[in-house]
């Protein structure tokens, strides 16, 4: 598989700080990457010194096998960085036109790409007079405009209302749809949950994980049970059984976690063999979120 | 280059404060041409400005550039918000991330001040030349085509000062305090110029020695690069030889001069680039 971008001990110090230690990665082409870490772990850190934009400390990157190199790689590379930032005082299409020439290519997709991000209409009005949605998916149809191999997003979400999330997301699917490599920073494990088939976990500045979001933790799953009745019943047959870890309950829904493997239904004939009928069993992975409160709590 | 080129007027283009000011100065510039329209006419004494030949060739050349050069501070401007809107906008970081690599940043801006100056150069010398097809005593192409070297050191002396606007703008990274931080630049020279006269107060040919170490600053190698017209005038030299007054003064463009203002303009833009280097954004 093709390599877009390595990281190799990466390393930045802001005097005291050590903002991302000795941090390694690959992405390949293809894929889409999620970037995990709360604030303040050197997610954008990261992404700044890919970018070009803040000077690494120690420890090396490439682009495209090295084969370019980083300003020129970055021609082929879409990303937007935090809060969309452009030329005020001019309108869209001429904000868009510039990065055509920064970027050596023609400026015919324009329409095209404002038409993805629903900005057509308003293609003539100035930058200044844009929402904060409306500067963040300009910054996106930015970032397409030479349909990128790969789209870096540092947070595109970030202080937009709900309708702004929502927009957001649906275009970000939009793309992942098209087979664009993505690598998404975010603080918002929902968000990289829905999009995402790798992450990256970091936490401050250190590399947690890194590898496939189902691969993340050694779980066996979990079970959602519940009964109408006799729930003390439930809790102590649960307990006995071998394949289960561990029994807590969540308001009336009481969750089974697995030490093993056990299929839905070798659980339901279990129960219902002891004399419990249920009235909800769901089977799942843990969320997102727990895994990466686990991942985070135990480094 | 033509990329870069493009990229800058891109940018200055569509920016009304840049475009208004532009336009200011070369209005300006071409306003020089209405001191030929100054004329004193009070009884007895008639005093017509473009008659007292101060639109002669070759001194054309130096009267014109000489006026022409203080009108740079509205270029000035223009230059130092071209640098320092990249900061408040943060579009400088966006470049970057878009595949702009620093130097060519720094060139981009670097390119357009030579672009700005050799307008400006065309300019002042279309203007002279016609004015002085007017007004001028001596037309014969001799005459016409000498003394042009005042253009060329107009020339350095504009992409020498807006090289320091550009160095000042990205350091300082606000257009009014980078301004005002070239007007306390300029104070610590004169200053330190005072400090020089009070040293070698003592010594023979004080001011000798004083313009010795001056003329390696930036501002004084600037302003030596054309020296003031106003005492080489026939009119003024007879009036003074009247009162018994002579001036030696070498009103030439000095190569060591230009030699100078082009090593500072080097360093400049060379502190720009290494400034924009270690910078994190």
């Amino acid at each position: 598989m093709e390599t877009i971008l390595s990281l190799k001990n990466l390393d930045k110090k802001y005097g005291a700080v050590h903002a991302v230690n000795n941090l390694s990665f690959d992405i390949q082409k293809g894929n889409v990457y999620g970037i995990l870490g709360p604030n303040g772990s050197g997610k954008s850190t990261t992404l700044g010194i890919i970018l070009n934009v803040v000077n690494r400390t120690s420890g090396e990157f490439s682009w495209f096998d090295g084969k370019l190199s980083t300003h020129e790689a970055l021609k082929k590379v879409g990303a937007i960085i935090e809060r969309p930032n452009f030329y005020p005082y001019m309108t869209a299409v001429q904000n868009l036109k510039l990065i055509c020439t920064i970027k050596g290519i023609s400026s015919e997709k324009i329409d095209e790409k404002l038409k993805t991000v629903n900005l057509y209409d308003r293609r003539d009005s100035k930058f200044k007079t844009f929402s904060l949605g409306m500067k963040q998916r300009l910054a996106i149809a930015s970032a397409l405009l030479n349909d990128p191999e790969i789209l870096i997003l540092d947070e595109p979400t970030n202080g937009l209302d709900p309708q702004g999330i929502h927009e957001i997301r649906q275009i970000i699917q939009k793309i992942a749809s098209t087979g664009t490599t993505i690598l998404l920073a975010s603080h918002l494990l929902d968000e990289v949950e829905k999009v995402c088939s790798h992450v990256v976990v970091i936490r401050k500045g250190i590399k947690l994980y890194s590898g496939r979001v189902d691969e993340m933790t050694t779980s066996n799953g979990l079970f959602e049970l519940k009964v109408e009745e006799n729930e003390a019943n439930l809790l102590l047959e649960l307990e006995k059984h071998p394949s289960i870890l561990k029994v807590t309950k969540e308001h009336d829904i009481v969750i089974a976690t697995l030490n093993d493997t056990l299929t839905a239904s070798e659980m339901n004939s279990f129960l219902f063999k002891k004399g419990i009928v249920l009235s909800h069993l769901v089977k799942r992975k843990p969320s997102l979120e727990q895994q990466f409160l686990d991942l985070t709590n135990n480094n | 280059m033509l990329r870069l080129l493009t990229i800058e007027f891109h940018k200055l283009k569509y920016n009304r404060a840049s475009k208004v000011l532009s336009l200011i100065y070369f209005g300006l510039l071409t306003c020089i041409a209405l001191i030929a329209a100054i004329k004193f006419d009070i009884g007895p004494i008639k005093f017509h400005l473009a008659e007292i030949g101060i639109f002669n060739f070759p001194y054309i050349w130096h009267f014109n550039t000489y006026i022409a050069a203080i009108l740079k501070f509205f270029l000035l401007l223009v230059i130092v918000s071209m640098m320092s809107n990249e900061y408040s906008y943060k579009t400088l970081k966006q470049n970057l991330i878009d595949g702009l690599s620093k130097k060519e940043f720094i060139l981009s801006k670097f390119y357009t001040v030579i672009v700005f100056a050799l307008i400006s150069t065309l300019f002042v010398f279309l203007v002279s030349l016609i004015l002085g097809l007017f007004y001028s005593d001596y037309t014969e192409l001799a005459i016409i085509t000498s003394d042009l070297q005042y253009l060329l050191a107009f020339f350095i002396k504009l992409v020498g000062f807006f090289s320091m606007g550009l160095f000042f703008g990205i350091l300082v990274k606000r257009s009014a305090f980078a301004v005002g931080a070239m007007v306390v630049w300029f104070f610590i020279e004169s200053i330190f110029k005072g400090y020089l006269f009070w040293t070698f107060k003592d010594s023979e040919n004080t001011t000798e020695k004083v313009d010795g170490v001056m003329q390696f600053l930036p501002f004084e190698a600037m302003a030596n690069l054309i020296k003031e017209p106003f005492s080489r005038l026939g009119a003024v030299r007879s009036v003074a030889s009247q009162i018994g007054e002579t001036f030696s003064k070498s009103y030439a463009v000095d190569f060591s001069t230009v030699v100078i203002v082009s090593v500072w303009t080097f360093i400049f833009i060379y502190l720009s680039f290494t400034l924009l280097k270690k910078r994190d954004l």
